[in-house]
């Protein structure tokens, strides 16, 4: 069965339709490209997955759980603390600048680790050990807790190639290694599928290569992936799966293959010629 | 009336002017904060109670909300300042002083609530959505992400607010709180000295000058990074 399943999704803002009804199934594992022309509605189905933006109807079913049917389930959902499905990587990156780099990825983690941690202390509590050892305890509690999603993002910093720069500040590292950054932190909390918006377009040429290395990186790890783009090489090269959208429908879908080497509609094949 | 005996005239105007400035700023940050909060809320009829409350406390002069607050249990609850004095077991003094620091608290509330609105809503969507996509709740994106760039963003005009307070603090006479300028005056009225009232400058700006040095320290220690 496929991993992601999206059915029939709409998205109006007033009277203009952006999604007329987006059909598509990833598989686990799969790396999916999304390209058209601005304004085709690429973004918004990113933002309506990642529940930035609620989808006006449709169907959004990740591993055999419905998270969104136009109706009750979603708001359920939403609210349910329960784990992370989709990731998302912006195009701006947006890190959050007063935190270190190291704290940028380890926040979300840390604030879930909290819950687990007045449970444990609740335990420990239960126990009716003396002060000084009840206390020791929790403080042991705390510090392997916190210590493992600090090893974690150790390693994803080292993953994306920035592990010297776990003290610095966003504003003291280039866009490409912001956005790399950003990388780190959105795998963090381990989403079962990681979207991302465009993440080359706020950057310089010349930065782009080392992000899209570690998307590719991503690939190797078996993380499923949904990346909407203009990088044309990078879809050609990268993805299992190619979607072109155009005005708010899936205009043709298939391998990179299929889509770049022999493209049906009339549309994807200007677009491709437009994009050479 | 020697240079000591005047200063420790001084002294107790020195001590209510610095105790209604303390208690006036701790009470209204957090007070000024859930303004703030209100008067963004989504729910409009409080969002224009909130606005409507601003306008008024902005539009309407400080020593004139002094005076009304002041009136407010006699006129209002028909209670007057001189029993409520004796229900509490306290001198009148001190009845007025509690009036000057309701009013300066409502007062500086409004002013601090729009300064922290204009750094909430500085803060860009970005923030937001990003807190989002990492499971924060509303309550943890503003505890963990929006308020603390929100200080470093509004330490400015937080410090004007702050200095003009120190100075807001002498408008407490017009209900006879005997602030430094006011107990600085009497000395006058008694000693034909005018030295007192020159004294009580130098309090204002040696005082505006150590918080101007503390609020240049707090910018420089939130200077580790750039928005």
């Amino acid at each position: 069965m496929a991993l992601l399943e999206v059915k029939n999704l709409k998205k109006n803002f007033g009277t203009t339709e952006v999604l007329k009804g987006i059909s598509f199934s990833l598989n686990e594992g799969e790396v999916l490209t999304i390209i058209g022309n601005s304004g085709s509605g690429k973004t918004t189905l990113l933002r309506c997955l990642n529940s930035l933006e609620r989808a006006d109807s449709g169907e959004i079913i990740v591993d055999g759980k419905v998270l969104f049917d136009g109706g009750t389930v979603a708001k359920k959902q939403e609210s349910a603390d329960e784990k992370l499905r989709f990731g998302m990587v912006f195009q701006n990156f947006n890190l959050f600048p007063h935190l270190n780099i190291l704290r940028n990825i380890t926040l979300a983690s840390e604030i879930k680790a909290k819950k687990t941690l007045k449970i444990g202390y609740n335990i420990i509590n239960g126990e009716k050990l003396g002060i000084k050892a009840a206390r020791k305890k929790k403080k042991e509690l705390k510090r392997n807790l916190f210590g493992a999603i600090e090893t974690r993002a150790y390693e994803l910093l080292d993953r994306v190639g920035l592990k010297d720069k776990a003290k610095a500040y966003p504003c003291q590292l280039s866009g490409g290694q912001q956005q790399r950054v950003a990388i780190a932190r959105a795998l963090a909390l381990d989403p079962e599928i990681l979207c991302f918006d465009e993440p080359t377009s706020a950057l310089d040429p010349e930065l782009t290569g080392e992000v899209l290395k570690v998307i590719k990186g991503l690939k190797g790890c078996d993380t499923t992936m949904i990346v909407v783009t203009h990088e044309m090489n990078f879809a050609r090269n990268a993805s299992d799966k190619i979607i072109f959208m155009s005005d708010g429908v899936i205009e043709e879908e298939g391998t990179p293959e299929e889509v770049f080497g022999n493209p049906k509609s009339e549309k994807t094949k200007a677009f491709i010629k437009q994009q050479e | 009336m020697n240079f000591g005996q005047i200063l420790a005239q001084l002294a107790e105007g020195f001590g209510l002017t610095i105790l209604l400035f303390i208690i006036t700023l701790a009470l209204a940050i957090p007070l000024g904060l859930v303004v703030s909060f209100c008067s963004m809320s989504a729910f409009k009829p409080l969002k224009y109670l909130t606005k409507g409350f601003i306008w008024v406390i902005r539009g309407t002069p400080l020593m004139l909300q002094i005076i009304v607050v002041s009136f407010v249990p006699s006129i209002v609850f028909n209670l007057p300042n001189k029993s409520i004095a004796g229900f509490f077991g306290t001198s009148m003094a001190n009845v007025n002083f509690l009036f000057c620091v309701i009013a300066f608290v409502i007062n500086y509330a409004a002013y601090f609530a729009e300064i922290f609105r204009g750094g909430i809503e500085s803060i860009s969507v970005g923030q937001y959505e990003a807190s989002a996509v990492l499971g924060l709740n509303k309550r943890q994106t503003y505890r963990y992400v929006i308020l603390p760039q929100v200080v470093k963003r509004t330490v400015a005009p937080v410090g004007n607010e702050v200095i003009t307070l120190v100075k807001d603090t002498s408008l407490a006479r017009v209900i006879g709180v005997v602030e430094i300028i006011k107990s600085a005056q009497n000395i006058v009225n008694l000693t034909v000295n005018i030295m007192p009232l020159f004294y009580a400058g130098a309090f204002y700006l040696i005082f505006n000058g150590v918080l101007t040095i503390i609020l240049g320290r707090i910018e420089k220690k939130l200077d580790y990074y750039k928005i």
